[in-house]
């Protein structure tokens, strides 16, 4: 048979000599590699007190963005639930009534954002139709849960948290990919005005 | 002569004895279940059990719990009497070895001379070997009154394996007792206490006796028992709760035995090595030597312990076929010619 590759390396099948069917010596190998490997390096990340790091560009469980008044960014268009793939997005929009306007931004509002997480094959999609930057990926996963009721997030498990009342957990929930994204808005918008 | 005299003392001191060698044999027995996961962890590049307490050291303790609050199952066809004394038997006999094994030189307290072996008998040597043919039977009964086929074929696969490594055992051991001229356990530590190590001239003897060891007690690669995938589990496949808990612990026990047997026979026993006892004890006292020497013994249990489980997570399992093969047709012929060797020589130089 021609051969494919140039790496094919035959080997002779002889008669094992005294030494090779001692088995012993091959023992005692195999064991001085097991024993070397006391002293490696092990690449376990003990998970609740390390954790692994995940890149700003992760896709993780989705967060409901505001704005920097702590305004809901969400106007209930669907063009997420419409995005998704796999249909975990339901909404109910709502319009917002006076003396609602330092809680969302603009006159209509998602009343209901549910997402089933079961279903979420964590895509970005609904990130990518969004028109309003208010939804976005995070850098997390979502956690597990002993009921599938659990994996329905609703909208107070999405919302951000307020970036003026809770700063610091909005820093956190921010993570890198949104200050990435409006890096990246503000060099789109700065183009966009060059052309 | 008050032959007849009961020394009180003597029995009091002889049951404290049992009781804490009993519980030491437990407890060492119990922390190389955790040793065992810790060092097949290590070996495999993980971690181990590191969350039940600091570095995971209460671990064995949650074993034990959740064997011991799992739904006791007994099968209704099984023989119910025999079904309970097969682990009892296999617990008890693994126990057992462990009176004639000397653990220690003697302590001087309260103006008694206190041996640290719980029976010096003049055969102990086969005693051991008595108890370990006993522990075939928890084997079989465990297996017959599974009334299981593949529980019964276990049994006996088990119970041959043992019988036909106890023979090459046995051989060895015919050796090294024709050096030694005695099979008292104290005698053959004393003579290596004032003379080189039995190692020194039986290595082959010992390397036999070693890959026995590891049939007898069931360890890798000799464990069929533990074979659930291609052999369906062992002579315990019925077993549930503790009395599963109990055949797999008797394993470890007996791992722990044969270990402190190896290091009397074969590794000095108390003798701590490259120290002459009798010139420390005049400096810092009999009874720290003892225990020092205590202390060197269970070191090097603990060294055979961490072979054993070094053993099992490098090797893999044997075929029946080889196993018996490497039984009857290697060991029993490599001890025969070990046997013959130590006699001529014995023979040639007159001891």
């Amino acid at each position: 048979m021609q051969a494919l590759t140039d790496k094919i390396k035959v080997l002779e099948r002889k008669p094992m000599t005294i030494g090779e069917r001692l088995y012993l010596p091959a023992i005692i190998k195999g064991m001085l590699i097991t024993f070397s490997h006391l002293f490696k390096k092990r690449p376990t990340i003990s998970y609740p007190e390390q954790k692994r790091y995940f890149p700003s560009v992760w896709r993780g469980v989705q967060i409901l963005n505001r704005d920097e008044e702590g305004r809901e960014r969400c106007t209930a268009c669907g063009l997420c639930a419409v995005a998704c793939p796999a249909e975990a997005i339901t909404m109910e929009g709502a319009e917002r009534m006076p003396g609602e306007e330092h809680l969302y931004k603009e006159e209509k509002y998602a009343a209901k954002y549910e997402i089933n997480m079961l279903r979420c094959i964590f895509c970005g999609l609904c990130e990518e139709a969004c028109p309003k930057d208010a939804i976005y990926l995070s850098q997390t996963f979502a956690p597990a849960n002993y009921h599938r009721k659990g994996f329905i997030y609703d909208k107070q498990d999405l919302l951000i948290p307020h970036p003026i009342e809770e700063p610091d957990r909005y820093k956190q929930a921010l993570g890198e990919r949104a200050t990435a994204l409006k890096q990246k808005a503000k060099t789109s918008e700065e183009e966009s005005m060059d052309n | 002569m008050d032959l007849m005299v009961i020394d009180i003392w003597l029995i009091i001191e002889k049951l404290a004895l049992v009781a804490i060698v009993v519980s030491i044999s437990l407890l060492i027995a119990m922390y190389s279940t955790y040793a065992e996961r810790k060092v097949a962890a290590y070996l495999q590049d993980r971690r181990g059990p590191n969350r039940a307490g600091p570095f995971g050291i209460l671990q064995p303790l949650a074993d034990g719990g959740k064997l011991f609050f799992k739904e006791e199952i007994i099968p209704l066809t099984s023989s119910k009497f025999l079904f309970v004394l097969g682990p009892a038997l296999a617990m008890i006999t693994a126990l057992m070895t462990s009176a004639v094994i000397p653990w220690g030189g003697t302590l001087n307290w309260f103006e008694r001379n206190i041996s640290l072996q719980i029976a010096d008998i003049n055969i102990g040597v086969l005693y051991i070997f008595g108890v370990i043919s006993l522990s075939v039977y928890g084997i079989m009964i465990g297996g017959w009154a599974s009334n299981n086929k593949f529980s019964l074929l276990a049994g006996i696969r088990g119970a041959s394996q043992m019988i036909s490594y106890e023979l090459a055992m046995g051989l060895t051991l015919i050796a090294l007792l024709m050096l030694t001229g005695s099979l008292k356990m104290s005698v053959i530590v004393e003579q290596q206490i004032n003379g080189p190590w039995n190692i020194v001239y039986q290595p082959l003897g010992f390397l036999v006796f070693f890959i026995c060891a590891l049939a007898e007690t069931n360890r890798t690669p000799f464990d069929l028992p533990e074979a659930e995938n291609e052999l369906n589990f062992g002579y315990h496949q019925e077993y549930s709760s503790m009395k599963l808990g109990f055949y797999l612990f008797a394993e470890y026990i007996a791992m722990f035995i044969s270990s402190a047997i190896m290091a009397t026979l074969y590794f000095g026993g108390y003798d701590i090595p490259f120290v002459n006892e009798s010139s420390l004890s005049a400096s810092i006292g009999h009874n720290l030597v003892t225990i020092l020497g205590g202390f060197a013994l269970l070191l090097k249990v603990s060294f055979f312990l961490f072979v054993f489980i070094w053993i099992r997570w490098t090797i893999p399992r044997f075929r029946y076929d080889q196993l018996m093969n490497l039984g009857w047709k290697k060991l029993i012929p490599l001890a025969l010619f070990n046997m013959v060797i130590t006699a001529v020589v014995i023979l040639l130089l007159d001891k």
